[in-house]
């Protein structure tokens, strides 16, 4: 076949995505064009037209929706649930087809949807003429870069096919569309319950001189296969069969690649050339954007996943930090300043994500402020992230400016995302060197350092059990101190509330403040609510692991409510506190803490006795000392 | 057409095969001996060329296959091919589970659903590819590329994780493992032009050629072993006919066809008016019968 070959100029697969309301005929339009293009077998029609008795809306007649809506829960209920892709294929091209849905979660999915499609059919019901939903559509489609679209005004036959109403819909959908990044838009009048325009022209639209739907959809000239613009290879997987062979395996996602070819790795720099493309017959001569090859390179240079393999000449950029637009994905929302993971290309890195700039209302595109973003939610957010990696803009490169965001403890995809482009600041501060550093001081201590982070409910006895603690270990010698949840709260934090959002920006705060003291040599004590398992995590992260100990002081809510020290608990029942932990606002208990108190079975005496043994067993303090 | 899109497809699942590997620990490809394995297998091994494959074929076996199935499948692993395991309900074994006396449903329920779920937690594989396409029936065409199955290997339809671009999210929790489908976007078509293209070997019974079948409930039972009692009236005949899908023998109906080369086939295919799952006898029980199996963890 032709992976021998270089050429990528025609396009015969066309990926399209469709997106209309609940009630537009958007699955009857799909089953209508599957039936044009002879996708539906006779057993499949066959069991069709049962399926239409049964369960169908069209009486007598073939329900086209039913055969799209593959989900059985669907079927009951009557609407499409996710993204299904269809398959079919005329002797022209063959096409994919993303099927979204119309309704709530329309943006996840449409984004979903959209990510991978070439041209958009947006549907509008010739009644309805353009709604709030056809432009929030149209928004999204324009945000995930799609130039190309089809206005599919559909159900013409209940307007007694009407060229004038056709034409203002026209008119009305191109004025409102000039906002917007498209770069071709044709619209075609359709019945898809009658198959007027899918792929033969309908005699009951005379006036209509343009192809119909089937025939623009094949013939349409798509750019995807753009093979200009500099190389981009993200290296996906390292291949060492043996110690002569070294091979970087990915897919081109710009440019094209030749033995010889001066390129550049990212993010180290280094300057190497291409020397041999393999493939599985021989090598190859040359490949290009869209192809997944395994090349060499002339010079021993270390390149490992994640990294960039560039033209020389015109690289990528890299930076640990963007504005972004992101797409929120999760019922939990995005939380400013939380630690989450971005996948890009094929380099996952820790990324936390400021406050968003604005976020954006896709009905109005008008510009909204926001303190955060919840399901569906779209905003234009600065991103930061552990370590630099390359990148291009979204505009410049789909594929190289993209990024999904993944929850650190569900696994879940929970946002996505489009580069625009790098800040800068953080390219000119540099880490600057010392000479003291933290093994001299721990000589000098007799100590080891570490953060003992006591996390529970408010009036759990966490400073109670922290001073006793830090007592002890004060005449034993052991430098410490102790970082008490409402001391930071009149100091350091003091600009901050009890939202979520507040409450991790508080948590890194004192982490922060946590991994200094650590490197000062100290014995650090916390003692916060600190509800989140993720700010937690955070914290251990920026401490490190190995010198982060997670003390769990367990004491149920009814016990903390019945001692309630600083009556708050009473306060917060009456309505007069919000945001409190255990009663309006979640308390997630640690699963492995290293230490786990319950303190209705031990004395805040025998508690802070059993920490500081702790420490001797670790070796952080001799007992000698 | 041209086949610009046959490169397009075979470079996307090359893209898969990638970052499944290495992002697994202990990866594994289910090879069920058909055209769909066969040709995961041919892009399977160009993704890694010049290495070995780094994983091995899991066959979840029944006993019930063509004899043309265990013949071709022992021939490669012979030649060194790949790394194969095969894998045989022990339960089902012990039980003697067949489709003559036991029925379809219970059959493929014991010896390959949980048949598949015993070896990947004997094998304690996390992650395992499949040839399954999203054009092969209605449930499918839902499925993501990365397929979360839970600690039980259920599927979850309704909590997929939403896949954009080429990015694939495979971090996993406590206990689940995944399902990757590197031919989510190929048909059956493109499957038939991809192995003309690439002249990949595939079992002779795809081809049509006389073979002794009986007539049973409208399908044509191949009679490939001793083992298919005939019924009261039934007759075996000599007829010219192929697969268009091959399962267990007593489950797969054949076509009366003369397409005896890839040409032919692929022409049949552009004429044919049934669709490619029709002769598999499992998935008429119901409207949602694939999509039940697949939540209970059939693959």
């Amino acid at each position: 076949m032709s992976t021998q070959t270089a050429s990528t100029q025609s396009s015969d697969l066309l990926r399209f995505i469709t997106c209309g309301s609940v009630d537009d005929g958007k699955s009857t339009l799909i089953g209508r064009l599957l039936h044009a293009a002879h996708a539906l077998p006779d057993d499949q029609l066959s069991a069709l037209a049962d399926e239409s008795r049964r369960f169908g809306t069209q009486g007598d007649q073939l329900d086209f929706a039913l055969l799209v809506d593959g989900l059985s829960a669907e079927r009951e209920q009557g609407i499409t649930i996710d993204v299904a892709y269809r398959f079919f294929a005329t002797p022209r091209r063959k096409f994919i087809v993303a099927d979204t849905p119309g309704h709530e979660q329309y943006t996840r999915n449409m984004a979903t949807g959209a990510s991978t499609a070439d041209l958009a059919v947006i549907l509008i019901d010739a009644r309805k003429g353009v709604l709030t939903q056809t432009r929030r559509h149209s928004h999204l489609v324009s945000l995930l870069g799609i130039k190309q679209v089809v206005l599919a005004v559909n159900k013409l036959d209940l307007v007694d096919w009407s060229r004038e109403r056709f034409e203002e819909i026209e008119r009305d959908y191109r004025e409102f569309a000039q906002r917007l990044d498209f770069e071709h838009i044709v619209a075609i009048p359709l019945s898809a319950l009658h198959g007027d325009n899918i792929a033969q022209r309908s005699q009951h639209t005379p006036w209509h001189a343009g192809p119909s739907l089937l025939e623009h959809l094949e013939s349409i000239e798509i750019s995807t296969a753009d093979a200009s613009g500099p190389l981009r290879l993200p290296v996906q997987w390292v291949c060492r069969p043996d110690l002569d062979f070294r091979g970087y395996a990915g897919r081109i996602l710009g440019g094209s690649v030749r033995p010889g070819d001066a390129v550049r790795i990212l993010p180290s720099g280094r300057q190497t050339r291409i020397a041999r493309i393999v493939g599985y017959a021989g090598d190859l001569a040359e490949a290009t954007r869209g192809d997944s090859v395994m090349l060499t390179l002339e010079d021993e240079v270390d390149a490992s996943r994640g990294d960039v393999i560039c033209a020389a000449a015109e690289p990528a950029s890299v930076a640990d930090q963007f504005e972004t637009t992101l797409v929120w994905m999760d019922d939990a929302a995005m939380l400013p300043g939380r630690s989450y993971l971005l996948k890009l290309g094929a380099a996952t890195v820790g990324a936390s994500f400021s406050q968003p700039k604005y976020a954006i209302d896709v009905n109005s595109f008008d510009k909204l402020a926001a303190r955060t973003l919840e399901l569906n939610g779209i905003g234009v957010v600065n991103v930061s992230l552990d370590r630099a990696v390359p990148f291009d803009a979204y505009a410049d490169n789909r594929d190289m400016g993209s990024f999904i965001v993944i929850d650190r403890y569900s696994n879940q995809t929970v946002g996505a995302g489009l580069i625009h482009f790098a800040l800068r600041r953080s390219q000119n501060i540099h880490w600057q060197a010392v000479d003291v550093d933290k093994q001299a001081r721990v000589r000098q201590n007799g100590h080891r350092p570490c953060v003992l982070w006591l996390t529970g409910l408010s009036g759990s006895g966490k400073s109670t059990i922290a001073n006793i603690v830090e007592r002890q270990l004060h005449a034993l010698g052991v430098r410490t101190y102790l970082l008490d949840g409402d001391n930071i709260r009149h100091g350091l934090s003091k600009d901050l509330g009890f939202t979520d959002a507040d409450r991790v920006e508080n948590i890194r705060r004192v982490g922060e403040v946590a991994r200094l003291m650590v490197d000062a040599g100290l014995v650090v004590l916390t003692a916060f609510i600190s509800p989140f398992r993720s700010e937690r995590a955070l914290a251990r992260s920026m401490v490190g692991s190995e010198e982060f100990l997670e003390v769990f002081v367990d004491t149920p809510l009814a016990v903390v409510e019945a001692r309630d020290p600083k009556g708050l608990y009473r306060k917060a029942r009456r309505g007069e506190l919000s945001n409190f932990t255990g009663i309006d606002s979640p308390y997630e208990a640690p699963a492995t803490p290293e230490l786990h108190i319950d303190t209705t079975r031990q004395t805040p005496e025998q508690a802070a006795s059993r920490i500081v043994d702790a420490l001797f067993e670790r070796g952080i303090v001799q007992r000698h000392a | 057409m041209s086949f610009s899109h046959l490169r397009r497809l075979e470079a996307e699942s090359i893209d898969i095969f990638r970052e499944a590997v290495a992002e697994s620990e202990r990866p594994v490809m289910l090879y069920s001996i058909g055209k769909d394995s066969s040709v995961l297998l041919h892009l399977a091994r160009k993704a890694f060329h010049p290495a070995r494959l780094p994983f091995p074929l899991l066959h979840v076996d029944t006993t019930w296959k063509f004899r043309a199935m265990y013949e071709m499948r022992d021939r490669l692993a012979r030649e060194g091919c790949f790394e194969l395991i095969v894998f045989r309900n022990p339960e089902a074994e012990r039980l003697g589970i067949n489709p003559i006396e036991h029925g379809s449903a219970r059959h493929t329920d014991l010896w390959k659903t949980q048949g598949l779920k015993l070896a990947l937690d004997h094998y304690r594989f996390d992650l395992a590819f499949g040839g399954a396409r999203r054009d092969e029936e209605k449930s499918r065409a839902k499925e993501r590329v990365f397929s979360f199955r839970n600690a039980q290997h259920g599927w979850d339809p309704k909590n997929q994780r939403p896949e954009l671009w080429r990015l694939y999210n495979a971090r996993k929790n406590p206990g689940e493992s995944i399902r990757v489908f590197p031919l989510s976007n190929w048909t059956e078509l493109d499957v038939w032009q991809y192995i003309r293209a690439e002249n990949i070997e595939v079992v002779p019974l795809y081809f049509a050629a006389t073979r002794p079948v009986v007539e049973r409930d409208g399908a044509l039972i191949m009679v490939d072993d001793a083992r298919l009692p005939l019924h009261k009236g039934e007759q075996v005949q000599q007829r010219r006919v192929r697969f268009r899908t091959l399962g267990c023998y007593p489950l797969t109906g054949a076509i009366e066809s003369d397409a005896d080369t890839l040409d032919a086939i692929i022409t049949e295919m552009e004429h044919a008016h049934t669709s490619e799952r029709q002769g598999r006898i499992i998935d008429r029980d119901g409207g949602s019968s694939m999509e039940r199996k697949k939540a209970e963890g059939y693959f």
